[in-house]
């Protein structure tokens, strides 16, 4: 296998873009990463994506966006594993250039959600759990977390205000992000006391309904030399399954696939979390934030809530999570969210975080995505 | 949403209208839908079981911004049950205080109505579960 690096990152504003396309969303996120790159030409590109189809009506998208980004006729493939879908991108991208197959492979992820209204959003989202036996009973996403929630409570005494903490800890990042969907600080109160969506999850406890795109740039380590841009170089890579149902795991408080996923990439890594100077995990749900950091191993089974209160996961914390503003603040366009964690990732290791956001000397960072309800992960390890 | 024709409704009807599962000769477990192999045993002989509607509350939630097509039902209960079986099985809960709803508590599961499509002309029943 070949060392390869991320030599170039793009970005779009995420929110509510009525007046961006899903197309363009994607060509200025691919653009930019391009020129950030300074690459002459890219070989092959993927396109994470979780549902164009009933978002936007429109599939074969791969040929949709080679064709916009003015690339053809490289080869252009979607990739899909719901919420996953940009850390799978990524990863293909990664094992593509990795193999020598191809030198510079563009992995992008979009997602334009926002052109249907709420309850189609929440169906099309909900075709991530499993449709007849899940979607059918009238599953949503906030209900399956809150499920996990409510079993977490249950088991560790875990508590509203733990998770609130989350939500506050990572508006708080986001408000220093430009490219967050909800740049605001917010306080324990106004978390606890927002409108239910699916008890116990208030919606500030929920990841936002956004629009956005973000795309990256992977080549050799060797070509990004030449390049004259930092070279970020992927030292592991991992992805792993589980059970598409909730009511199939055997234990609904941990996160199998995001485990197996993260033991997979420090072995390619030849690291531990001892290596790992912060991270951007998937907090679709803040109770999700609390489990995948369980699950990661960062803190043990059940002391991930208490952690979260006592500040050791804000940037001043002895393990920074979400630098970006996670999912809560930034938004989840979901195909797009795996890159944008990677965009975050390389700004932190560049030392280019905007806004005062940036931690101090942090050499390696981990990049956790999942889809559904955690049946898919990918995790990778990038450093400087 | 796309109109579905009806054989994806009569297909799923053992399990929807009469909660047939399957256990796995070999090892006992009972697997809600049915298998055709294990992740032990590519070869796996199966008999068919069906679950005795009994069970408890796993865990449970309120859904209060439900998604097509269920969007006039909310709020309502929805959780995950344990079966006597040993298998869970995700299930609204029916006819029920949603204020009032706590782990542990047992049900059984009823033959009940789930929604209905007025595009596709369809009627969805299938199971919903109800505290005992």
């Amino acid at each position: 296998m070949r060392d390869v690096a991320v030599v170039g990152i793009g970005i779009t504003k995420f929110g509510e873009l009525w007046e961006q396309s899903f197309r363009n969303l994607f060509v200025e996120a691919g653009k930019a990463a391009i020129l950030d790159s300074g690459v002459e030409k890219i070989d092959s590109m993927y396109v994470g994506c979780m549902s164009s189809g009933l978002f936007v009506g429109q599939e074969h998208i791969g040929c949709l966006m080679a064709d916009y980004l003015g690339v053809s006729p490289i080869p252009a493939v979607r990739v899909e594993s719901a919420c996953a879908s940009g850390g799978v991108a990524f990863r293909q991208a990664f094992i593509e250039v990795a193999s020598g197959m191809s030198d510079v492979v563009l992995a992008g992820g979009v997602e334009k959600m926002t052109d249907v209204d709420g309850a189609i959003a929440t169906y099309a989202l909900a075709t991530a759990a499993d449709a007849e036996y899940e979607g059918f009973q009238g599953v949503t996403f906030p209900g399956l977390y809150a499920m996990m929630a409510r079993a977490h409570m249950d088991r560790y005494g875990t508590t509203s205000e733990m998770l609130a903490h989350v939500s506050v800890k990572n508006h708080d990042n986001g408000n220093l992000n430009p490219y967050a969907q909800f740049p605001v600080k917010i306080t324990v109160d106004t978390v606890l006391n927002s409108v239910m969506v699916a008890d116990p999850l208030h919606i500030l406890d929920c990841s936002p309904v956004t629009d956005g795109a973000a795309a990256v740039i992977v080549t050799t380590v060797e070509n990004a030399k030449k390049l004259g841009k930092p070279a970020i170089r992927i030292a592991g890579s991992g992805m792993a399954t589980d059970s598409i149902a909730l009511h199939s795991r055997d234990d609904m408080t941990t996160l199998n696939a995001t485990k197996v996923a993260a033991e997979k990439a420090f072995a390619m890594a030849n690291m531990t979390l001892k290596d790992i100077d912060f991270a951007e995990v998937h907090d679709c749900f803040t109770i999700a934030e609390l489990i995948v950091l369980e699950s990661l191993g960062v803190y043990a089974p059940g002391k991930a809530g208490e952690a979260a209160m006592a500040g050791e996961t804000a940037r001043s914390g002895s393990f920074p999570v979400n630098p970006s503003g996670g999912l809560k603040s930034k938004g989840h366009p979901v195909g797009a969210t795996g890159i944008a964690q990677i965009v975050e990732l390389v700004k932190q290791l560049r030392g280019e975080a905007e806004n005062g956001r940036q931690l101090d000397n942090v050499k390696r960072g981990l990049a956790q995505n999942m889809g559904g309800s955690g049946g898919s992960a990918t995790v990778h390890i990038l450093e400087v | 949403m796309a109109q579905t024709l009806t054989a994806r409704v009569w297909r799923e009807q053992p399990q929807r209208y009469r909660m047939i599962a399957n256990k796995d000769k070999k090892s006992g477990k009972v697997y809600f839908p049915p298998r055709l192999v294990t992740p032990d045993d590519l070869n796996a002989e199966f008999e068919d079981v069906q679950l005795s509607g009994a069970g408890k509350i796993a865990s449970w939630t309120v859904i209060r911004v439900a998604p097509a097509p269920f969007t006039d039902l909310s709020p309502y209960a929805l959780a995950i049950i344990e079966t006597e079986e040993g298998v869970n099985v995700t299930a609204q809960i029916a006819d029920c205080d949603v204020e009032n709803i706590k782990t542990g508590m047992p049900v059984k599961f009823e033959f009940r109505k789930i929604y209905e499509d007025n595009e596709a002309s369809i009627i969805y029943y299938g199971y919903k579960a109800v505290i005992v």
